[in-house]
């Protein structure tokens, strides 16, 4: 542990706390100051209880989605250099625009429409393991766990999968370097959005059937065909928040995994517990930390919080409460009550939570059914990103 | 026993749908719907109360008939 004092000077950054942040979680949400405030990074306050987080993320009128980065400047002001007027909706509206942002994206990502891309999730996972099962070792965060999310996303906006390393780049230059250095997060929002440019003028001149882009561009509000902005900004949004995050997830589930052998066996033994065991990995390693600007001068908990002020919700924080969840660190596949917020909580639930659950599910049942036992080469080789986004970067198994 | 949906409350986390996928499902849009209106089958009782418990948006509710 760092000798400062976590609830007036936390750093999301400190390489301790990306490690492993929740002994300085907990110290903090047991404290008496449960909603710590930090100056690094641009500022920002930081509830730790369930009940907390939760609250900030239902009360979305004091609590505005105007900047949900980590880090940067908290007004929301920050130069974005070409393609200033496209933002990521709807994570990024509030209402009353976010209804119709949201509300035009929603019917992709239902349980019943995602369910047709398991057929090439399975295929993929497949592949991914062909390439390393007879060597008896494998990163499972670089060579399986990152490869996959993105090539689904691909497929479901219709650009070139062989260009999923490059994708890869642009979302860790925005969702990781790019949270501590400004120019490289403009760099790659610029790739990204010039990228989605180019490919939405594509779809203008030449509509496509039964294609994502084109359906977007074609839909209408109050009789009126929808901004290209918002178009582009659905693109950047569903790269930015389909990549990172549900390979950070199926990545951490690995990690578990690699070193539970009895819940191999439990899920081996019993097939019907993977619905519940998937919310369970998702409660105990919840990848996402969000923020939140101010929208006028309040107190929250005792905290005088002002207009402009980031607040971070941290969903693993809230998952981890013992006043929410009894044993909160132990993962429990038979786990009666799970309220848990991997995926948020209020307007912006995130919208792709079904297919990152389904991407998860079978990650991980291919997985287990190709290489039913394994474990972490070297438990202190692991490395693991965090800040917005917590998962494993290099983990390699040994099998 | 009957379950009660607070549509206003619903944001479409489908943890109800994972719970209790006899009782609850989607509409077109991902939020919630009740597939079983009137008493569940005693058999259900258990998966419900899953449900409702697991639903971070506390929208359900069960009333015992």
């Amino acid at each position: 542990m760092t000798t400062i004092d976590p609830t007036t000077d936390y750093d999301i950054f400190d390489p301790e706390y990306v490690l492993n942040p929740f002994p300085t979680i907990d110290q903090i949400r047991e404290s008496e100051c449960p909603v710590a405030h930090t100056e690094r990074w641009g500022g920002s306050w930081m509830p730790t209880r369930y009940a907390d987080i939760v609250a900030v993320a239902q009360e979305h009128d004091v609590f505005t989605s105007r900047q949900i980065l980590v880090t940067g400047p908290p007004d929301g002001q920050a130069p974005e250099g070409a393609y200033a007027g496209v933002a990521a909706p709807p994570i990024s509206s509030d209402p009353p625009e976010h209804h119709w942002h949201r509300r035009l994206i929603l019917p992709f990502f239902a349980p019943q429409a995602v369910a047709k891309y398991e057929p090439i999730t399975r295929e993929l996972c497949h592949s991914l393991i062909d390439k390393f099962i007879d060597k008896g070792e494998a990163d499972s965060a670089a060579d399986y766990a990152q490869q996959i999310p993105v090539r689904v996303i691909a497929t479901m906006l219709g650009v070139p999968t062989d260009m999923s390393d490059t994708f890869t780049g642009w979302v860790r230059g925005v969702l990781e370097a790019g949270l501590m250095d400004q120019e490289v997060r403009l760099e790659a929002r610029g790739n990204i959005l010039g990228f989605f440019h180019a490919q939405v003028a594509d779809r203008i001149a030449n509509p496509r059937e039964d294609d994502l882009i084109t359906t977007l561009l074609n839909s209408e509000i109050d009789g009126q065909k929808v901004p290209v902005e918002y178009v582009m900004g659905v693109c950047n949004l569903m790269l930015v928040a389909g990549v990172d995050t549900t390979w950070s997830s199926i990545g951490a589930s690995l990690w578990h995994l690699a070193q539970h052998p009895e819940h191999r066996r439990q899920l081996r033994d019993d097939p019907e517990l993977w619905p519940a065991a998937i919310e369970e990995l998702l409660r105990m390693y919840a990848p996402v930390t969000m923020a939140r600007i101010v929208d006028r001068d309040i107190e929250f908990q005792g905290c005088p919080m002002h207009a402009g002020d980031r607040v971070l919700m941290s969903f693993p924080a809230a998952n981890r409460d013992p006043r929410q969840f009894e044993n909160p660190n132990e993962v429990d596949f038979e786990r009666e009550h799970n309220r848990h917020v991997a995926f948020g909580a209020g307007i912006h639930r995130c919208a792709g939570s079904n297919l990152a659950r389904l991407e998860l599910r079978i990650a991980l049942q291919v997985w287990l059914e190709r290489i039913p036992e394994f474990q972490l080469a070297d438990p202190s080789a692991v490395t693991w990103a965090g800040g917005q986004v917590r998962g494993t970067r290099v983990a390699k198994v040994t099998f | 026993m009957k379950v009660q949906l607070d549509y206003d409350a619903c944001h479409g986390h489908q943890s109800c749908a994972i719970a209790a996928p006899e009782v609850f499902g989607a509409d077109d849009y991902g939020n919630a719907v009740v597939l079983i209106e009137g008493d569940l089958p005693v058999e259900l009782e258990t998966k419900a109360r899953r449900a409702e418990g697991n639903c971070p948006e506390r929208a359900i509710t069960l009333i015992d008939s």
